[in-house]
């Protein structure tokens, strides 16, 4: 982020702006940490959107993110002067300019309507299902507005501020026949010519929970149709009813196979609006778990894939190494999968003694298992045949569609957050991003093992110089005083007592940051009210827009290549449905 | 006040007093009326054994215990020491569904769909808390508890659970099995949640009072199933 070095976070092209869309577009000044911001009214919203895609001034050719807030709850000073209920805020970046952009536009309550935008970036369709679903904004001109995360048979919208948080409802069969595909009955010449397959949810190739229907012309996928929320637990509203580090838990179940990096890009997040930085040696922390929780995903993601392939020996190799750096994530939290070890401000507790030895030791396991894998695998006729040339998806599609990370990376977007918009000294770091341009199976999976071992590259030149000192901020308001402190000093107990009963003491102000995570770009779009509890949490996962594009690559292909594919994009239902 | 003495088990059955009724064990040892019993009980003996030694899992992995469900399948922790590897994804194939992971409300029809459709004898391991009780995730879109829809036979507690948690938990199975106390329970074809009556929610899913194989309370240990007794009597649900 270009941002981070000025003083505030201001729109280049804003005189442009201004002098285009005279009266609709105001460009606002932001702390330095956040994204740059534009305020659309929403009649303007469609040009404003064209336009911020095409110039070549501006080039927000990726959409990252949509995030619908409900202001009705927000005080006097920070809810919006317009007094509109809701608002939506739309992330893009630019791959060109390797810039981000926040586009906000305000919603009345009375007539919650916006112009879609699945015209001008097709990734947007998921986003405002899921908005119109969980906040009730509807989307005029959406080609398929229909409740995404949660069941047919749902009332309500739940992240409203006036729903009750346990309030459920009952889900029969028939609400899960929603999928447009599924509903639809065959005709006699579709069943002569073609037939419907449900794939999944409880499938051994679907990795859990995901739904697709295909429509098959002999084994040849004619046209599908995805569905997800079959995980969706409602991360967002549980967070709005805990104190900000008591939603640290709740982080780690969103990505599961790699949940050290969620729970330190949401302290990350919360650091920023709070405006503290971790000690030098929580974020060498924070890097090493981090790249070793990349690997474990990578791991499983490898193994599991080949596995669905027929290919077992492999999951064997990837859960070795798991279980290796499960012992070094236990020495450090005590937990194996899912950590709590991010704290607002630094980290639980030290890392042991021998931390550096600890993870040193693993190097040569790790590398044996990805050497024997890539042997197994790499040159493998079979595998090869299965992979090289399937899922075919190229840079243009994958831009459209948003996607990031390792999967982005196999098509063509050389974008990766560790390297575009450095935090946590990654910028001190030497290592390499690897990119593919063909964007198929075969490249997803190189990219994934070639990233595997840049991970143990990072890792080593951090622990060459691992830094001493504390592991957490001494800015007392938003993380525990030491335990001597609190022990034998007034102010020391007087901050404890605080932190604990009061919670972190988070600014209102709202943010969105953005770490790089296994899959690709995890954003949090947070808002505070100052009232100890987040107001709003909003979570980019970046499975989601891989998901939404598989209806997309799948069609054309055999069903055998749409499990190769499903399994390559690496889809985490946890993050995916939150 | 003076102990009434207890009564010593007699030689060759349990070494531990239990209060209350006690079902005889069943298995080699027990004492036989007829030789027609002799012969039905040994082939019970029999049945469970190859049971309790032959579990075909279907894991039905949601979410995060499906990730350590995997570990406990794989070289490290190594389920094949239990007889229970054989992984069938095909409820049609298993007789032991293992649910790993949060159930949510679109979850619930098709975890009660592929329940049915396995054969009996089945039995349901709950893996997490969220498998459980709908663990930390008390929300609108969230099963609490997988009780609500099957019945279960054994609860893993853990976030996720360590890969010993379930191990420990799938011999307590196999115990249970052993003990012959499961065949039994599956006679009555109501299943009543143990919640219902009790529970403050505002909407319980109606798919909870489907007909279903088991008995309110048949769930777990002496002193569960003593408590759900005494609370189903007390709601006037059921005679029992």
């Amino acid at each position: 982020m270009s941002a981070v070095a000025a003083p505030a976070s201001t729109v280049s092209f804003a005189p442009l702006l201004a002098k285009r869309f005279p009266g609709t577009v105001v460009a606002e000044t932001r702390p330095p940490a956040d994204v740059p911001t534009i305020a659309v009214t929403r009649a303007a919203l469609r040009e404003v959107a064209l336009f911020l895609r095409d110039d070549p001034s501006t080039k927000y050719d990726l959409f990252v993110d949509l995030a619908a807030i409900d202001t009705s709850r927000l005080p006097a000073p920070q809810a919006p002067a317009d007094g509109h209920r809701f608002q939506a805020h739309v992330l893009l970046y630019s791959t060109s300019r390797n810039a981000h952009l926040r586009v906000r536009v305000s919603v009345p309550e009375a007539d919650a309507v916006l112009p879609t935008l699945t015209g001008v970036w097709p990734a947007a369709n998921w986003f405002e299902r899921e908005a119109w679903d969980l906040m009730g904004i509807r989307f005029e001109g959406h080609p398929n507005l229909q409740r995404l995360l949660t069941h047919n048979g749902f009332v309500g919208h739940p992240l409203r501020k006036d729903y009750e948080a346990a309030q459920r409802w009952l889900c029969t069969e028939e609400d899960l026949l929603q999928t447009q595909l599924a509903a639809k009955t065959d005709t006699p010449e579709d069943v002569f010519e073609t037939m419907t397959l449900n794939f999944g949810p409880s499938h051994n190739s679907t990795h859990g929970t995901l739904r697709v229907v295909f429509r098959l012309d002999g084994e040849r996928i004619v046209a599908a149709e995805s569905e997800c929320g079959y995980l969706h637990r409602c991360f967002e509203k549980m967070s709005e009813n805990h104190t900000w580090v008591q939603v640290v838990p709740y982080t780690d179940r969103l990505n599961y196979c790699s949940p050290m990096i969620n729970g330190f890009g949401y302290a990350r997040a919360v650091e920023q609006l709070c405006g503290v930085t971790a000690p030098p040696r929580a974020q060498a922390v924070r890097v090493v778990l981090a790249e070793f929780s990349r690997i474990m995903d990578h791991m499983v993601c490898i193994g599991t894939n080949l596995v669905d392939l027929g290919a077992l020996t492999n999951f064997w190799y990837g859960f070795q190494t798991r279980e290796e750096i499960y012992g070094l994530l236990e020495a450090c939290c005590g937990a194996r999968l899912t950590s709590s070890y991010a704290r607002i401000g630094g980290l639980a507790n030290d890392v042991p003694t021998d931390f550096v030895a600890r993870s040193r030791a693993l190097f040569p396991q790790i590398t044996r298992n990805i050497g024997e894998i890539d042997r197994l695998v790499t040159k493998n006729r079979i595998a090869r045949d299965r992979m090289y040339g399937t899922g075919v998806f190229k840079r243009d599609d994958a831009v459209a569609w948003g996607f990031t990370g390792p999967c982005g990376r196999a098509s063509g977007i050389a974008y990766d957050v560790r390297k575009d918009a450095p935090y946590d000294g990654y910028d001190q770091l030497d290592f390499d991003v690897p990119v593919s341009s063909d964007g198929d199976n075969y490249a997803r999976y190189l990219v994934r093992m070639e990233e595997m071992r840049q991970s143990l590259r990072i890792i080593d030149q951090v622990l060459k110089s691992f830094p001493a000192g504390p592991i957490s901020t001494d800015d007392y308001r938003v993380a525990l005083p030491p335990k001597e402190m609190v022990y034998n000093e007034m102010e020391g107990l007087i901050y404890h007592f605080k932190v604990v009963f009061e919670g972190a003491q988070v600014p209102a102000g709202e943010i969105y940051s953005f770490v790089e995570g296994a899959n690709g770009e995890l954003g949090y779009t947070l808002v505070s009210d100052g009232s100890g509890l987040p107001y709003r949490i909003k979570v980019r996962p970046p499975c989601f827009p891989l998901f939404s594009a598989f209806e997309k690559i799948a069609v054309g292909g055999m069903v055998s290549d749409a499990v190769a594919t499903l399994g390559m994009l690496n889809i985490i239902a946890g993050e995916l449905d939150r | 006040m003076a102990q009434k003495p207890l009564d010593l088990p007699a030689a060759g059955a349990s070494a531990l007093p239990v209060a209350g009724k006690v079902t005889p064990p069943l298995g080699p040892g027990q004492p036989s009326t007829a030789g027609f019993d002799v012969l039905t009980t040994k082939l019970d003996w029999l049945a469970q054994w190859v049971h309790r030694n032959s579990l075909w899992p279907l894991p039905f992995g949601t979410a995060c215990c499906a990730i350590e469900f995997m570990s406990v399948v794989s070289s490290h922790y190594d389920l094949s020491r239990f007889g229970a590897e054989v992984v069938r994804f095909s409820p049609r194939q298993a007789d032991l569904m293992i649910i790993a992971g949060t159930v949510t409300d679109k979850q619930a029809p098709i975890l009660k769909k592929i329940y049915d459709q396995m054969p009996e004898p089945k039995w349901v391991v709950s893996m997490g808390v969220c498998a459980c009780t709908g663990g930390f995730y008390r929300a609108y879109h969230v099963v609490q508890g997988v009780d609500e829809i099957v019945p279960v036979d054994v609860y893993v507690a853990g976030c996720p659970p360590t890969p010993e948690n379930l191990i420990h938990g799938i011999m307590m199975l196999q115990a249970k099995i052993k003990s012959g106390e499961l065949a039994r329970h599956r006679e009555s074809k109501t299943f009543v949640p143990i919640r219902v009556g009790e529970d403050p929610r505002p909407s319980i899913p109606a798919y909870s009072q489907a007909p279903m194989a088991n008995v309110p309370g048949e769930h777990g240990f002496p002193e569960m199933r003593a408590t759900a007794e005494a609370e189903a009597a007390s709601a006037g649900e059921v005679k029992k």
